[in-house]
């Protein structure tokens, strides 16, 4: 089988991965990193986002052998290494973004994405950017809150719906 | 998924080599629609030839003639930033998928498939663009030939599309919600010589030219030179998204959508 290297959170990680073998796969059961979730599996419900070389992408839907040589940040690598949460982290907790958490992790790394692209998004512009990350629970009212939070953006007069 | 192995060529050359070994290997660009296929054991390729690697394919360029070239190997993310002197282009690649989707799928990709619901076939074809393979060029109005049918030969690579640049374009999709295809699509170009209208998701044949609304607009560039109009509901695409009828009624509103806002 052949060898796949590459930098996760920071860190060299290799394996031996099958040509099928899909990255979330080898982050998952290869890496032993499993914050990344599998949801879908046909890449409409976000929730294996990971970043590779600083872009979010669908970790279900890239194959391990094409992140060769990349490097790749997981919603493990988003916390400082004392475990200091990130702002982002950080705003989820505080306005509730979540319900059953199953969908966090890839609504986190789309965020702090987001956050890189455009600081100070507008709620629509939060919206539009989570097209591709499915929540069942939330409604996603309080994802859109703890985002705008994250951004520094005043978020009082955001009712809790 | 069935098993297979995966190369990563770093040249066209090498790439195109690879894809001559087997009648069973098969190329693999952005992958957004062939690992879906993958999964759902639609496909069954000995080797897989990952284009993603091969950097002379990637990135944006404006030719002698004041064309946009796109490498074939360039994300809709890429698109979407990078080819600001096509406005309506640059719009149409923000549009497809989500942020994810479009840091990985490529224009080449959505060519090569040409799924009847796609976004950029309507874009290639309304623009008049010309489709570089490794070894020709194509124009659009000969290159698209039905549902996922092109004319790229077995082993054949898209390298390059190179747009002409109309005088005001605009696209119009009406977004199926649930896959973030066009239920209905169109691509409308004015250039000098006349306008050109081109309609995805609606056709059992595929992307289309719609050539009575061209030479009405050609003659008339306003929405109210279309009113009323739309194309036969015959040979439409009907679906549990929606009928024929009322597909072929959304590509005429679409279309005076799309002049109303041609910039």
């Amino acid at each position: 089988m052949p060898k796949v290297s590459m930098t996760v959170n920071g860190k060299p990680a290799s394996g031996e991965v099958e040509g099928r073998t899909l990255l979330v796969e080898f982050l998952r059961d290869g890496l032993g990193l499993t914050g990344t979730h599998v949801g879908c599996d046909t890449s409409q419900c976000g929730a294996c986002v990971v970043h590779v070389d600083g872009k979010p992408v669908k970790a279900c839907t890239i194959f391990a052998a094409e992140a060769e040589g990349a490097t790749v940040t997981t919603i493990e690598g988003i916390a400082a290494e004392d475990g200091t949460m990130s702002p982002v982290q950080e705003a989820f907790q505080t306005h509730h973004g979540l319900q059953c958490g199953f969908c966090t992790p890839g609504m986190v790394m789309s965020a702090e994405s987001l956050l890189k692209e455009n600081p100070t998004p507008s709620e629509a512009e939060i919206r539009d950017y989570l097209e591709g990350n499915i929540c069942r629970c939330t409604g996603y009212h309080n994802i859109v809150k703890a985002i705008m939070a994250a951004s520094g953006q005043d978020v009082s007069k955001i009712a809790a719906e | 998924m069935y098993a297979f192995d995966i190369e990563r060529p770093a040249t066209v050359s090498d790439a195109v080599k690879l894809l001559k070994e087997s009648d069973e290997n098969q190329p693999l660009s952005g992958g957004q629609t062939l690992i879906p296929t993958l999964k759902q054991r639609l496909a069954a390729p000995e080797k897989l030839i990952s284009l993603t690697g091969i950097g002379e394919i990637k990135g944006i360029c404006e030719d002698d003639a004041g064309r946009i070239c796109i490498g074939a190997g360039t994300c809709h993310a890429d698109v979407a930033a990078g080819a600001g002197k096509y406005p309506a282009l640059a719009a149409l690649a923000a549009q497809i998928g989500d942020p994810a989707v479009r840091n990985r799928g490529t224009i080449g990709g959505s060519l090569a498939n040409n799924d009847p619901s796609a976004c950029y076939p309507s874009a290639a074809l309304g623009s008049g663009a010309v489709i570089v393979t490794n070894n020709r060029d194509i124009a659009a109005d000969d290159y698209f030939q039905g549902m996922f049918a092109t004319a790229l030969d077995e082993g054949e690579i898209i390298t390059e599309v190179k747009f002409p640049v109309p005088e005001k374009a605009c696209y119009m999709k009406f977004v199926q919600p649930a896959s973030r295809f066009a239920l209905v699509g169109v691509f409308v170009a004015k250039f000098a010589d006349g306008v050109r209208v081109a309609v995805t998701g609606a056709s059992e044949e595929g992307v289309f030219r719609w050539t009575e609304a061209e030479e009405k607009l050609s003659g008339d560039f306003s929405a109210s030179a279309l009113d009323g109009m739309s194309p036969p509901a015959d040979g439409m695409i009907s679906d549990l998204h929606g009928s024929g009828a009322y597909r072929a009624h959304l590509v005429g509103v679409m279309t005076r959508r799309a002049v109303d806002a041609a910039l």
